[in-house]
């Protein structure tokens, strides 16, 4: 990938602060992959009934209810140890906009959405695991289904540490967000990308994103809000860094996602050699069995 | 590695959850009730603490298993079966117990057979099998596991096929021989395979679990001897069986140990109920091949439960990993302790060097 016509690496950053829970990044996403429907359920979790991220739903927005002071100051009596700090996050309200003045009524609420998507690991479980090699490394260091040759096998979904690719039931394959492939090849950016509102969905080059992100995370942290941090930028983290990274407010697990996961390949050549010296104790074993009938 | 055991931080974040929104908050008074009821009912106190955790809506992190129990199951357990069965008989064939050897071919084939059947039955697509045999991938159990089945499945048809017809003697050792080198190998590559996966109760087991699918299958295998073969010919195939099953059940239960909270799956719920069963089988079979060693029926019998106890454990672990994936507690808690275990002798580190 370091060759010089290869095109630089590309990711999304999800800032999560800016995040306004419209979905229509869901519904871009849908439109341009042609993602079939696949239920309009209402799961009493919020404003959230895509659920998750899956065969057929490919970007996901999570919300997160919380009792938490939001925009005002106050004396954090009984605000329990390490709770996200006070940040006005232009939440809806019912007077009209400039009405308010601030911080005098504003209630003791914040709403956390989250836009998820594939993570486009560093090193990625889905693609390592794969046997057919349908899973495969694009030129621009995202990891993609081939359709035509994935044969269902279903390794892949338990693989992912993040919860995100899956087989869909009526035609046996394994399917995830493929970065629009089919888009950014052509120079357009991706289709959620393209439809957010609000630039919570920030698409380029990754180099240039991590840069970003670590200003945007200095300037919250600068007005004040110190619960905001960043997710998957890490290139030491256990999966060598994701390729889609994210601004949370909150510890990772609270939007559904796993706070420190590690590819499990990681630990693949070891298990080799476990399974060997396995395999050589049922020989000896064995040998020894009928060793002993001849003594 | 976790240390379990240690959850020191509970009492700290007390009160840290989302209040509103995540559904699995409980107050501290009512868990502690539960935990006291939990120990009650199993006559036990409860190894672990009930972890305090945070989630999204209490849903999983993992997306489930998509594999069918009785398809992936089924080839965990008959692929086990094959392979120690292909050793055992080539050492039977070596020294003298043909009709210990020759049933023990017929099974490797058959069960091999089932094996691979069952793999492609669980398939999404499986007109589209072959598509394993595309590349080859040290990375991927299922591909090497793809070309070891290649590789073994023909040495045991060969060496099933001219132990039944007599023909092409020499060829026939050789398969024989060849299907019983590959044989461990098939035994427990599966192993790998469950545990390279982010899976809490087959991953961190990858140690261990390995030498219970090898036990387990030499389990099986020395039960089917047991079944199939008159008892002046069984011996081996009974020492195999009773060694293999002790095994069995003493790594599998100091597996579910080492696990500790991450292994509480195995003990609860329907994989409980699977691992207990597999375990009374097994050890009854163990005992019934060392007791009834004269007499063929309850040799027979005590190989049916052998092999029945193997079945079982392979399912039960199939069923620990799905009742692991579907609680985000086992993916959270234990990242959740490594993180603040780092952040802490991080902070550790640098009280010392400033200092």
């Amino acid at each position: 990938m370091t060759a010089d016509e290869s095109p630089p690496r590309k990711g999304f950053f999800t800032d999560t602060s800016v995040c306004i829970g419209c979905k229509a990044c869901e519904v871009a996403c849908k439109e341009w992959n042609m993602v079939p429907e696949d239920g309009l359920d209402f799961l009493a979790t919020s404003f959230d009934n895509s659920g998750r991220l899956s065969a057929d739903t490919w970007r996901h927005v999570a919300f997160i209810e919380q009792r938490a002071p939001l925009g005002h100051q106050d004396a954090g009596v009984g605000r329990p140890e390490g709770a996200p700090g006070a940040v006005d996050l232009g939440m809806p309200s019912f007077d009209l906009p400039g009405q308010r003045t601030d911080g005098e009524d504003q209630g003791d609420f914040r709403w956390l959405m989250s836009s998820d998507v594939c993570k486009h690991c560093t090193s990625a479980a889905c693609l390592d695991v794969c046997p057919t090699g349908a899973l495969f490394r694009t030129e621009f260091d995202t990891v993609v289904v081939q359709d035509d040759i994935c044969n269902g096998c279903g390794y892949c979904v338990p693989a992912c540490p993040y919860g995100v690719i899956d087989r869909r039931e009526v035609d046996g394959r394994a399917w995830k967000c493929t970065l629009c492939y089919d888009r950014i090849g052509e120079g357009l950016e991706p289709a959620c990308a393209k439809a957010c509102p609000t630039d919570s969905i920030q698409f380029g080059d990754l180099d240039e994103l991590r840069e970003r992100a670590q200003r945007r995370v200095e300037d919250l942290h600068e007005a004040g809000v110190s619960s905001a941090r960043l997710y998957g930028e890490d290139p030491d983290d256990g999966v060598d860094g994701a390729g889609a990274f994210f601004l949370l407010l909150d510890e990772p697990e609270v939007y559904g996602l796993p706070p420190d996961p590690v590819v499990t390949t990681r630990d693949l050549p070891s298990m080799w050699r476990h399974a060997g010296a396995a395999a050589l104790v049922l020989l000896a074993g064995a040998t020894a069995a009928f060793a002993g009938r001849r003594a | 590695m976790n240390r379990p055991d240690r959850t020191g931080e509970g009492a700290s974040r007390i009160g840290r959850d989302a209040i509103t929104g995540a559904a699995d908050v409980v107050p501290e008074p009512r868990r502690e009730r539960r935990a006291r009821r939990r120990g009650a009912g199993r006559g036990e106190a409860t190894r672990v603490p009930d972890a305090d955790f945070r989630s999204y809506h209490g849903r999983p992190v993992l997306n489930q298993i998509v594999w069918e129990a009785p398809d992936i199951g089924g080839y965990l357990f008959l692929g086990g079966l094959a392979g120690a069965s292909s050793v055992l008989a080539a050492g039977a064939e070596y020294t003298g117990h043909p009709d210990l050897a020759r049933p023990l071919k017929y099974t490797a084939l058959a069960a091999i057979s089932g094996s691979t059947a069952a793999l492609i039955h669980d398939l999404g697509r499986p007109e589209r099998f072959l598509n394993m045999l595309r590349v080859f991938k040290p990375t991927s159990p299922m591909s090497v596991g793809s070309w070891l089945l290649m590789g073994y499945g023909p040495l045991a048809g060969v060496a099933a096929v001219t132990a039944a017809t007599g023909w092409f003697p020499r060829i026939g050792r050789a398969a024989t021989v060849g299907a019983g080198l590959a044989g461990p190998l098939v035994a427990t590559y599966t192993a790998p395979l469950i545990c390279d996966t982010a899976v809490p109760a087959w991953h961190d087991g990858y140690r261990q679990m390995p030498f219970v699918f090898a036990s387990s299958a030499a389990a099986a295998a020395g039960g089917m001897g047991l079944i199939t073969a008159p008892t002046a010919q069984s011996g081996p195939a009974r020492r195999v069986a009773v060694g293999g099953a002790c095994a069995e059940v003493a790594v599998s239960t100091y597996m579910e140990h080492r696990l500790g909270f991450v292994g509480e799956p195995y003990g609860q719920g329907r994989a409980g109920v699977l691992t207990r069963t597999a375990k009374a089988l097994t050890l009854a079979g163990a005992v019934g091949a060392v007791l009834g060693r004269r007499n063929r029926a309850v040799s027979a019998l005590s190989g049916a439960a052998l092999l029945g106890g193997s079945a079982l454990t392979r399912l039960g672990v199939f069923q620990a990993g799905v009742q692991s994936a579907a609680d985000p507690k086992y993916v959270v808690v234990p990242q959740r302790r490594r993180l603040e275990e780092r952040e802490s002798a991080e902070a550790r580190e640098r009280a010392e060097s400033t200092a």
